[in-house]
């Protein structure tokens, strides 16, 4: 294994248990972020994707939902083995997150400067004037306007593209070695969207931090990822460099997606469809969860699901279209 | 030259704008719409796009009669849809029709399929019983649905069958136009292409209008004959969508192109990344309502006001930038 691993991820299985049943919203996932990469985790709602970052985080709604399996590995110590004192130390200073709705993030009763000034604290203890000196900095870093004042601003007096920039700035605050970005830019605007994501790409350059970036957007994988990750029903079902996956999709969930997108360069046509809808949790295939959507499907498919077959410098897709004949 | 089927004049929509609950002290107004003019033909397709708060639903509630304009009109054929005596207001909801982007609360959870769809058709007295069965028949299976799915409730159905459902309603009159508020934005990626390429077949067979409100640019290239784009309550370019897309003119619509995500990692945009957010509509710019963006601002900007002017046929554009051809 490469020391420049930061997270390595291994066959993670987290799972809700509910009274109608368990849903294995995560069901064996692993894949692997190394220091100053970007990965886009892509996928429909529903897949997985935020129960993934919040495995990650151990931030899982208590009672309801438990990883049962796996390792998540971070700089080599795995963390799902430490204690929760441990893990509150972690979060924050290795592992960061920002999600979609600033809302969630940000308190709304303290100000912004409060908010800031108690991460770093937490992390970077010292005296008063350093800490706020620190949160002052942090605010600039994320391009606010007279972040001196900002200071004493709270959440409500913010838009929400400021406010995703406050949750950016607490995130990063403490260089974290791993930032988990789930959606942050879907409730945006466009025009907010692309400074937002101008931004990121820089901090992330500057500190070399790596970022797990999930979205359900191919453009803002094509924009921001040099890998990526497509997550179908609990599974990641494609991964691997983002310009070999644009350029040769080999899932046919990939390639049905990719395909269904309109383009800025087309005419007004059909497009592309993928027919029927996701499966349901609690009444998955048996085989392949693509299989009952496919338009490749053989008898295989809806018998065995397919194993991860490599198709060339780190590509790797899970169906048996892939197989290599014996 | 003929009547279109909806022309709207120098409509304007200004909102109160007051603070506090009781003493409601009023703040001024939001020129929410302000002086916009555009025409959508028949069977035709009409983009409407821009940010959200530029006044994009205040517009559809203006045409779908939710809303009463401050100045300005609506017509349909060439007569005002504001002022309409009772029975002429009924024609005209069965003639102009909506879907809306939400489709987890535009349906009535307690009522069953076939009720939400007939809906229109009974309050209309449109026709006998099994006239009107027949009718929610042939609508289920034109949307791609079932005929049995008559019997349940909302529920039962996930955001993209929803839609199709909220679409049977909408048709189950025979309008001559549908607004569409951002039909697809709340659904699925896979989801997404199968509801637009519903749309499109329903255009060609029933030869209604839409009125196609989106932020997705790649959507209105795909679904829309015109498109226009709103800023700040007016519209700021207007044009054939095909003539919009090859040749982009004004600065607003620069930045919303250039914010477009690529298609592919070696495709990276010529960005021009705006300045600061949108101002407030309450007290909108002088002048030019982008000049306190806009890369290419120059001294007339903040004078004055440009009027949407032709600058090719059919193309017409409200920048300083663009004198008359
Ligand atoms: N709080 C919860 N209670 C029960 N099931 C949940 C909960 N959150 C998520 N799930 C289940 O986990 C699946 C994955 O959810 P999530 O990771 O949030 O999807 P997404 O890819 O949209 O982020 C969902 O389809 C749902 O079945
Ligand atoms: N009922 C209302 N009262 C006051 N202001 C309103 C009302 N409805 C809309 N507005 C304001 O009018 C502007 C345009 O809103 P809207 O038409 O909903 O924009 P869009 O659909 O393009 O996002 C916004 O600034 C909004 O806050
Ligand atoms: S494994 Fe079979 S069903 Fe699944 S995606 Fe591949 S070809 Fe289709
Ligand atoms: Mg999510
Ligand atoms: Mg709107």
């Amino acid at each position: 294994m490469s020391d420049d691993i930061v997270l390595d991820v291994h066959d993670l299985h987290t799972h809700f248990f509910l009274r109608r049943g368990v849903v294995k919203a995560v069901d064996g996932v692993s894949f692997s972020l190394r220091r100053g990469e970007v990965l886009g985790l892509v996928g429909e709602s529903g897949c997985g994707k935020s129960v993934t970052a919040l495995s990650l985080l151990r931030l899982l709604p208590k009672g309801a939902a438990r990883t049962v399996q796996g390792e998540i590995e971070l700089e080599g110590e795995d963390i799902l083995k430490t204690s929760d004192r441990e893990m509150r130390q972690i979060r924050g200073r290795k592992i960061a997150m920002i999600l979609q709705d600033p809302q969630t993030s940000l308190n709304p009763v303290f100000s912004i400067g409060n908010q800031l000034r108690e991460t770093i604290a937490k992390h970077f203890p010292g005296p008063g004037g350093t800490v706020t000196q620190r949160a002052i900095e942090a605010l600039r870093n994320v391009r606010l306007a007279a972040p001196e004042q900002r200071m004493d601003q709270y959440p409500h007096q913010l838009s929400g593209g400021m406010k995703q920039r406050v949750v950016g700035a607490i995130a990063i605050s403490c260089e974290p070695l791993v930032m988990i970005a789930d959606e942050p830019t879907t409730a945006l605007d466009v025009t907010i969207q692309l400074q937002y994501l101008n931004l990121l790409k820089e901090l992330q350059e500057a500190s070399n931090m790596a970022i797990l970036f999930i979205t359900h957007d191919f453009g803002v994988v094509a924009k921001m990822c040099d890998h990526v990750a497509v997550m179908y029903a609990g599974r990641i079902v494609e991964r691997g460099p983002v310009r070999q996956v644009f350029d040769n999709p080999t899932h046919p969930y990939t390639q049905a997606l990719i395909a269904s997108v309109p383009k800025m360069g087309d005419q007004r046509g059909r497009l592309h469809t993928i027919e029927g809808q996701p499966p349901e949790f609690s009444d998955l295939p048996v085989g392949c969860r693509f299989a009952p959507r496919c338009a490749f499907v053989e008898d295989k498919c809806l018998s065995t699901y397919p194993t991860d077959f490599s198709v060339g410098n780190g590509h790797t897709s899970a169906c048996w279209k892939l197989e290599k004949p014996e | 030259m003929t009547e279109p089927l909806l022309r709207v004049e120098n409509l304007r929509k200004y909102f109160a704008h007051t603070k506090g609950i009781l003493a409601a002290k009023n703040m001024g107004q939001v020129k929410a719409v302000d002086d916009i003019n555009f025409t959508i033909a028949t069977g035709e397709t009409l983009g409407l796009v821009g940010e959200s708060g530029c006044g994009k639903t205040t517009t559809s509630k203006l045409i779908l009669h939710l809303e009463n304009p401050t100045s300005g009109k609506v017509l349909l054929q060439g007569k005002p849809i504001h002022g309409m005596e009772r029975e002429a207001l009924r024609d005209y909801r069965a003639d102009v029709q909506a879907v809306f982007q939400d489709p987890w609360s535009s349906l009535n959870p307690r009522m069953t399929i076939g009720k939400i769809i007939s809906e229109s058709l009974t309050v209309t007295k449109w026709g006998k019983r099994a006239e009107i069965e027949e009718r929610v028949r042939d609508l289920l299976i034109e949307v791609g649905l079932r005929p049995e799915h008559a019997q349940q409730y909302p529920h039962e159905f996930s955001g993209g069958q929803r839609q199709r459902i909220a679409l049977a309603s909408a048709l189950a009159s025979k309008p001559k136009l549908i607004v569409l508020d951002e039909p697809v934005s709340a659904l699925d990626v896979s989801i997404r292409a199968q509801i637009l390429n519903l749309l499109k077949d329903i255009q060609e067979r029933e030869n209604v209008a839409y009125l196609l409100i989106a932020h997705n640019l790649a959507t209105v290239r795909h679904m829309a004959h015109q498109t226009a784009v709103m800023y700040l309550g007016q519209i700021v370019e207007y044009a054939p969508t095909k003539s919009l897309f090859d040749d982009v003119q004004h600065p607003y619509t620069k930045a919303l192109f250039s914010a477009v995500l690529p298609d592919h990692p070696d495709l990276q945009n010529d960005e021009i990344v705006l300045a600061g957010e949108v101002p407030s509509p309450l007290d909108p710019p002088s002048g030019c309502r982008f000049h306190t963006r806009c890369p290419f601002v120059m001294p007339e900007c903040s004078q004055e006001e440009p009027p949407l002017r032709e600058t090719k046929p059919g193309h017409l554009v409200a920048c300083h930038l663009y004198p008359t051809a």
